[in-house]
């Protein structure tokens, strides 16, 4: 009787155990998709009940949006153009961001840790800080005409102030005490830049990088709606154009993708690179 | 062989901060001969010149004046040869264990395979194998003071010159960080500067011990102990050594209340 007891025990226990284990793991996930999901709901609600006319259905639009992908349900001009967009906006991101980061790195470098690039650089790059990128649009037309190159640029522009002042903060955080204990094991002058300065920064400088390309892929869309053929920018405001609404939506979820699969990568590398360091680990 | 000059000596070095529109006089007409392989210690209140002492023998702050010398050479900067621990350690964080003792040795310029000889070997000096490629941020307290004192051992430090190392872990771990010390010391014939608070662990440790005293800082008395090792803090002994240094430790004070 009591043996049989303590042996039904365990297992009676072992159940409940099994399941919590499996909610711990599912729970991230889960709470993660609830919100999306509610909104999801409320936009088939919102759409079947006919409240708003102007907006398709959320079925409508995953229908479009395989049409836009591989084609063959529509048929129209921007059947199976997905990909080409989304590499004509890709290239623009990468490239101005990648232009952005050659002159925001090595710039950031020299004013956190010259004092002359400083006081030569320093108040010129504060002066120009709080002008938007946006504004920079209609010079940006003016200097490089309705186009690709006009993306090119505004891209370049957003990415540039993240990487520059997280380079600058970074490299001028350094534990003063690292510098003497390089010091006093041999290590002086340049050597300390590539072997205290540097890995000191790293953190900042990802944390740069990463807000960088954010704003890449931010003023794509704006950069893109300045006259060029191609791109998501360009999918988004012709789809205004022609009123057609679930151009528009699909446009966006494809940026959106875009960006946080651009972003998840980034975080995934550099939590590889600092794994040395307690604040990323995320 | 006996040495022509001592491996330290200061001779009536001074030294002032200038901090917004005061002068502080951390360091007044100090005089200190270390000779090769003692062990000194340096006690006394909190802002008598301790570290700045110790900082002026690492190289990394130049007398106001007088004159620092070793082995009869002015100190000019930091150098591989004396080597510092500091209190909050001080590791490289985005080196392992491994790539932090191998720092020095690398710095250097020692090949390869003579840096991995010299890290393999203070690794297991310091008992840390286990954690040879883990970063700082996942040891606690003492290990990563064992790093800091490896690595300084791993680039062939003559002097080694510790500002209250232990003075941030538990009683525990400080005991045993504190054998573990006076083995190495005597096994390699190292000479130890080492800043402390506690008359206690003064005594257990030094053959010399410092004491100063502030306002401003000035070396009181320099008092060489002859107690057999290992030091048994409760011995009669050892509590008479005790006595003696706390009232010179504490002598100012009564002095400043008289005058
Ligand atoms: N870099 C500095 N600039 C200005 N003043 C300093 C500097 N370093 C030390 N001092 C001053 O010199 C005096 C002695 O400082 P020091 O750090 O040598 O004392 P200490 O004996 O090590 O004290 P503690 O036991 O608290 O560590 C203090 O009054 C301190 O304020
Ligand atoms: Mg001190």
């Amino acid at each position: 009787m009591a043996v049989a007891e303590t042996r039904a025990e365990p297992a009676v226990a072992a159940r409940p155990a099994m399941a919590r284990i499996l909610w711990l793991r599912a729970k991230p996930t889960v709470l993660a998709l609830i919100v999306p999901l509610l909104l999801l709901a409320f936009w088939q609600v919102a759409t079947a009940n006919r409240w708003t006319l102007l907006i398709p259905t959320p079925y409508q639009v995953g229908e479009y949006m395989v049409d836009f992908a591989v084609g063959g349900i529509y048929d129209d001009a921007y059947s199976s153009t997905l990909f080409t967009h989304l590499l004509a906006s890709m290239s623009r991101v990468y490239g101005g961001f990648a232009l952005a980061a050659l002159f925001a790195l090595p710039i950031g470098m020299m004013v956190g840790r010259m004092p002359t690039a400083r006081m030569l650089l320093d108040p010129f790059l504060q002066l120009m800080r709080p002008i938007p990128v946006t504004a920079w649009l209609p010079l940006s037309m003016i200097l490089f005409g309705l186009g690709a190159k006009s993306a090119f640029a505004l891209v370049c522009l957003g990415a540039f102030y993240p990487i520059l002042l997280n380079t600058i903060f970074g490299v001028r955080s350094v534990d003063p005490k690292l510098f003497e204990a390089a010091s006093m094991l041999g290590c002086r002058g340049s050597a300390q830049f590539y072997k205290v300065v540097l890995p000191a920064a790293t953190p900042s400088i990802f944390t740069g990088l990463r807000l960088g390309l954010g704003l890449a892929w931010f003023v794509i869309v704006v950069g893109e709606m300045t006259g060029v053929p191609q791109g998501l920018g360009a999918v988004i405001m012709d789809g205004r154009t022609l009123s057609r609404t679930e151009l528009v939506i699909c446009g966006m979820i494809v940026i959106g993708l875009a960006g946080y699969v651009s972003d998840r990568l980034v975080v995934a590398l550099g939590n590889r690179l600092l794994r040395w360091s307690p604040n990323h680990n995320g | 062989m006996v040495e022509a000059s001592p491996i330290i000596e200061i001779s009536h070095v001074s030294k002032v901060f200038q901090l917004q529109q005061q002068t502080i006089h951390a360091l007044s007409d100090a005089n200190l001969t270390i000779a090769k392989g003692e062990f000194i210690c340096l006690i006394g209140a909190s802002g008598c010149g301790k570290s700045t002492l110790l900082r002026i023998m690492a190289g990394f702050e130049q007398p106001s004046s007088g004159q620092a010398l070793m082995w009869g050479r002015p100190i000019a900067g930091p150098d591989p040869s004396r080597g510092m621990v500091f209190q909050d350690y001080a590791l490289f964080p985005w080196l392992t264990v491994r790539e932090n003792i191998g720092f020095g040795p690398a710095a250097r310029g020692l090949a390869r395979s003579q840096v991995k000889e010299t890290v393999d070997k203070f690794v297991e000096l310091v008992g840390l194998s286990k954690f040879a490629n883990v970063y700082p941020h996942q040891l606690s307290g003492g290990m990563k003071q064992r790093v800091a004192i490896a690595r300084v051992l791993a680039n062939d430090a003559e002097l080694v010159l510790m500002d209250e190392p232990f003075g941030a872990l538990d009683a525990m771990t400080r005991e045993r960080l504190q054998d573990e010390l006076l083995e190495i010391w005597q096994r390699t014939k190292l000479t130890v500067v080492f800043v402390t608070h506690s008359i206690e662990e003064a005594i257990f440790l030094a053959n010399r011990v410092v004491v100063m005293t502030p306002g401003p800082g000035r070396i009181e008395s320099d008092n060489p102990l002859d107690l057999a090792r290992p030091r048994d803090v409760a011995s009669p002994e050892f509590n008479d050594v005790r006595r003696v240094l706390g009232a010179k430790l504490h002598s100012h004070h009564e002095k400043k209340a008289a005058a």
